[in-house]
């Protein structure tokens, strides 16, 4: 599967990037294999906060959608804006270019409660 | 009649290949007291000369427009319908189809729809156009639904200028508690502006016209789209079909929403259904769009294609949270109006508009010299009007039948009395109004 | 190639650029236009004020033959009824009978103004009376609409039905329940009518699980909507149970009447112990789809229900005549004017053409071809509730992709290149890879069986590999679409080229 070992993981499938007190998070590969050819991203807006299980979003391919479900608490501070033209940069690079927006936490526990790279593969795998 | 060809002997041998004796072995999951356990009390079937004649003897106790010169509009019209349009439908590709969800074998459908949604937004001035609903008022609450959801608020302003029967549908829906109906006075037969303004004081998702009115009269678009967009309110125009091939459409006067009833495209009136509700809006609120919508794409040889696209606003796929319950249009009713605008055109439609304004202003103003009649307001209108007649309307309704005249439609209003709604299309000759008047002075 | 397109033979697979209506024709071609003026002109400008359109709209501009070529050649790219088998599970995909074409368009049916005297439409307040009649007989409800002009139109009416009739009691409640098998028109419906909805999970052979029913019902609890036979083409054998279960609770039981054709005659959601039913006429009543419509989805209540119903209503009175009516506590309208009337006539016309036992047989032979063709396929599909099955089965592509890779998907589409009209797939959603097959009592034993070859040669080409499959279909008008492309950059209407 290989996961990149760099950033934490939620089981909703999102990873989220440690850089400072900002983070970013975007959705796994694994979870825009699952969802098939991305169409369109409902993003919020920056100055949004974002609640720990709430949604932030929604992830649509042709036949589906999907919530966004927060890994954690903060503030919005930035908005892939470029996703809104050309979705399909979540298929292409799911944990690059890909990402959805950048957060400056409220509470950095929640990173701990997260899982590593290794975990993450594992869940997935057992399904 | 029966339309199964399966024979006795074919039905032994399918059911031995299933494995059971007898057709009731079938129905075995069925509880026993559930089981209807008598013959369906309906009379025995008909074979296709029977019925027929029963058809025709429901349909001769009848008096339909051929036998009766119509003056009634009123939401549903007495156009001309080329022969082409009906010619296009019986098509049974078209027909006999389910709604296209196998792309590769429903280009006809699809193609057909795509040419319809250009055609509305031309007309209307709207940049996209869903596949249709079931009729004009289903259309108008839709756009009452999808204003809610855009601006995140319940209360729609609704014109008394709209068709009354529209406006109850809506009353019903709102019945659900998601959304606060209130209906805004005219002034003589349009919108009254002061009851606007004061009501846009408070917040509301939505301000919904009709152009023209219910008693006909036009209504000042730039001015009530104005009010609204001020008070931060959507706009909604209700507008009728033919005549957006004269007046300038709403989307000029920056509408968000334009609905009507497509009827008057080469549907015929049928008691009042099906005709089709078309539905069009602004490209920056597609997502909230109900309905249907068609897409043109590519296929993998990319070749031009056409397919049903943005589905994850629809039921199927976002069920509780869909924009709507709709799960289908009124398919052959669009096809028939694509038709029906390829047949007249940009300049057919325009002089079918102008000819029915025309015949409607020349009824107008002979029924006004009779002395019979009176306009309780003045004002533009297009080929429907109000007037007030001097005497029992409704004996002077039964009168003109027994002379073979529809004499509109009588309307009970809270402020004018009994008045007389009367529409005049295209297919209406002045040999036909003048002997109406003439009647009218023999009263 | 692109000049050449609009005169491709029919049949042929048509390749390359299409033209649309807008691209055809030449701009001072016209086919129809308004009467020779007897009136005098007047000019629009004069009588709309400023309202006068200033740009007018770019409407084709073609002439009648270019008319018929155009839409002939679209004619020729659809796959309907008429042109082969059309198994497509839950749309009752059977035969449209051509007399009930020309009934809804005579001149004494087509030709009537809605606000006419109804001393004026005796005959067709006779048909609509009739008609109701005869679904109340057939749904074993006394109470009938015609208003609603679609399957999920008549959901509408019959869940503000119950709210009404709530609200009577004193209170709408919150909730109705659906179980996971429902059509997404259910819970869409439910969210219409300011209810939330409760979803619970079948049980091992697809039924209604009756304890997680009980265990959800309370009395928050609204209604508790159920399609039977059900989505997977099962009849509940539990119903009656299920129904007791709804009203001890003091809610309503919905029946989804969209696999109404496997019952005629044999059993009725009324005796079932269903307080309300929405009855496709399209479907079962065989007024045709119309690629998408229109159709009209009538309600059929209890009578103790009836006077909350959408009106107009049509009524006989004792002297014979007849008359429209409103229920003394309607909702009120759920459309303009009268329903879809002309198919109205449609269904009648077809009602009483078959007549009691006309009705009766189609139910049985529609439930005899389905279990016939579900026996033929089951030794090479996996059939996961496998049973006797009413008027339509669910068969899984779930094992053909674990061996082969083929997925339901690519069946359907290969299924084109057989001559047929997939079944629906993907649904119902507890089905993994699911192939919906209802084949309708109008189908000869021939297409019958034809498909089945059709089906288990699919099967035999998917075991040789999946390209084959995964780019069929080869023989139609166009192959498989860019789906996301449609969704990501919408094309929603044609645009002249200079803009």
């Amino acid at each position: 599967m290989g996961h990149p070992s760099d950033r934490s993981y939620s089981e909703d499938h999102e990873w989220v990037l440690v850089q400072g007190d900002v983070v970013t998070v975007g959705i796994t590969d694994f979870a825009q294999d699952q969802l098939g050819e991305v169409v369109y991203i409902e993003l919020p807006s920056t100055g949004d906060t974002m609640n720990q299980g709430e949604t932030f979003g929604e992830i649509e391919s042709v036949k589906s959608v999907s919530e966004l479900i927060s890994p954690l608490s903060g503030e919005i501070v930035e908005v892939n804006s470029a996703l809104s033209d050309t979705p399909e940069t979540v298929n292409a690079d799911p944990h690059g270019e890909g990402w959805m927006v950048k957060v400056r936490l409220s509470d950095a526990a929640q990173i701990d409660a997260l899982m590593s790279a290794g975990e993450y593969d594992s869940f997935v795998t057992k399904g | 009649m029966r339309h199964i060809s399966i024979t006795c002997e074919q039905r032994e041998a399918m059911l031995a290949a299933v494995g059971v004796e007898r057709i009731e072995d079938l129905f075995c999951d069925v509880p026993p007291e559930a089981m209807l356990s008598r013959p369906l009390d309906l009379d025995e079937g008909l074979s296709e000369i029977d019925l027929v004649r029963r058809l025709r003897s429901l349909a001769d106790a009848n008096t339909s427009a051929s036998s009766l010169v119509g003056f009634a509009g009123a939401g549903c019209y007495d156009h001309y319908i080329p022969s082409v349009v009906d010619h296009v439908i019986r098509r049974p590709e078209f027909f006999t189809a389910y709604t296209p969800y196998q792309p590769e074998v429903s280009q006809g459908t699809l193609q057909a729809i795509y040419e319809y949604q250009t055609m509305i937004c031309e007309l209307t001035g709207m940049d996209v156009a869903n596949a249709s609903m079931y009729d004009g008022a289903t259309a108008f609450v839709e756009a009452a639904l999808m204003a809610c959801r855009l601006k995140k608020r319940s209360r729609v302003l609704v014109s008394d200028g709209v068709h009354p029967e529209w406006i109850e549908t809506l009353e019903t829906y709102a019945d659900s508690g998601l959304i606060e109906v209130e209906v805004i006075d005219r002034a003589g037969s349009t919108t009254s502006h002061e009851a606007v303004a004061s009501a846009l004081a408070t917040d509301a998702a939505a301000l919904l016209v009709a152009n023209p009115c219910f008693l006909g009269g036009i209504e000042d678009l730039e001015t009530l789209g104005g009010l609204a967009r001020d008070a931060g309110a959507l706009f909604v125009v209700a507008a009728n079909p033919i005549l957006l091939g004269v007046v300038e459409p709403p989307g000029v006067f920056r509408a968000d929403i334009v609905v009507g009833e497509g009827q008057p495209f080469g549907c015929p009136m049928s008691l009042g259904g099906p005709g089709l509700g078309f539905f069009a809006c602004r490209s920056e609120h597609v997502r909230q769009m109900p309905g249907r919508v068609v897409g043109r794409t590519v296929d993998v040889d990319g070749n031009d294609a056409f397919v049903l696209t943005l589905s994850t606003r629809e039921q199927h796929i976002r069920r509780e949270k869909a924009t709507s319950n709709i799960c289908s249009n009124h398919a052959l009713n669009a096809l028939a109006a694509g038709v029906y605008l390829s047949a007249v055109g940009r300049d057919g439609l325009a002089q079918i508009a102008r000819s029915c304004v025309s015949k409607a202003h020349y009824l107008r103003a002979r029924l006004l010299e009779t002395g019979r009649f009176s306009s309780p307001w003045e004002g533009p209108f297009g080929y429907e009007f109000a007037l007030a007649y001097d005497g029992d309307a409704f004996e002077m309704h039964d009168r003109m039948r027994e002379r073979g005249i529809l004499a509109g439609v009588i309307i009970e209003s809270d402020d004018h009395g009994d008045l007389v709604l009367f529409a005049v299309t295209e297919k209406r000759t002045r040999d036909e109004m003048d002997a109406f008047v003439a009647e009218v002075i023999s009263l | 190639m692109s000049e050449s397109l609009a005169n491709t033979p029919a049949g042929a697979p048509v390749r390359g650029p299409r033209q649309t209506i807008f691209e055809i024709g030449a701009p001072e071609s016209s086919c129809v236009l308004g009467p020779a003026l007897d009136v005098p002109d007047i000019d629009p400008a004069e009588a709309l004020g400023c309202a006068v359109r200033s740009v007018p709209p770019k409407l084709p501009h073609v002439t009648e033959l270019e008319i018929m070529r155009h839409y002939s050649h679209l004619a020729e790219m659809n796959f309907g009824v008429d042109s082969g088998f059309y198994p497509l599970g839950s749309c009752t995909m059977k035969y449209n009978p051509r007399v009930n074409e020309d009934a809804c368009r005579l001149e004494g049916f087509a030709g009537l103004h809605p606000y006419q005297p109804v001393e004026t439409i005796q005959g067709a307040l006779e048909l609509m009376c009739g008609l109701s009649e005869a679904l109340a007989e057939v749904s074993g409800l006394p109470g009938v609409t015609l208003q609603p002009a679609a399957g999920a139109h008549g959901e509408l009416a019959a869940l503000l039905v119950f709210r009404a009739a709530h609200v009577a009691r004193g209170n709408p409640r919150t909730k109705v329940v659906i179980p996971d098998t429902a059509h997404g028109t259910n819970p869409a419906t439910v969210s219409m009518c300011g209810y939330e909805t409760v979803t619970i999970a079948s049980d091992e052979n697809g039924f209604v699980d009756v304890d997680a029913l009980k265990a959800v019902l309370d009395t928050d609890v609204a209604a508790f909507m159920l399609t039977n036979p059900n989505t997977l083409g099962l009849f509940d054998p539990r119903i009656l149970e299920i129904t007791e279960a709804v009203h001890s609770v003091g809610a309503y039981a919905y029946c989804d009447g969209a696999n109404l054709n496997a019952i005629l005659g044999i059993t009725r959601p009324g005796d079932m112990g269903f307080d309300a039913l929405h009855i496709n006429l399209h479907k079962t009543f065989s007024t045709p789809h119309g690629g998408g419509g229109p159709g009209a989805g009538p309600v059929c209540v209890t009578e103790e229900l009836a006077r909350f119903l959408p009106g107009p209503v049509p009524v006989a009175f004792d002297d014979g005549t007849f008359g429209f009516d409103w229920p003394e506590r309607s909702i009120g309208r759920v459309r303009g004017f009268h329903g879809n009337f002309g198919v109205l006539v449609r269904a009648y016309a077809y009602t009483i053409a078959l007549g009691a036992q006309g009705l009766k047989e189609v139910a049985e032979q529609a439930v005899l071809s389905a279990n016939y063709l579900r026996t033929r396929l089951r030794d090479h599909y996996s059939v996961p509730y496998d049973r006797i099955c009413m008027h339509e089965f669910v068969l899984s592509a779930a094992d053909l992709k674990r061996d082969t890779g083929v997925r339901a998907l690519d069946v359907a589409k290969r299924l084109l290149d057989h001559g047929f009209h997939p079944p629906t797939v993907y649904f119902p959603l507890l089905v993994e890879e699911a192939l919906m097959i209802e084949p309708t009592e109008t189908e000869p034993l021939a297409a019958l069986d034809a498909f089945a070859e059709a089906m288990i040669a699919i099967a035999q080409e998917a075991s040789l590999g999946t390209e084959l499959m995964r780019g069929a279909p080869y023989t139609t008008p166009v192959r498989r679409l860019d789906e996301a492309r449609a969704a990501r950059q919408p094309d929603l209407r044609w645009t002249p080229p200079e803009e």
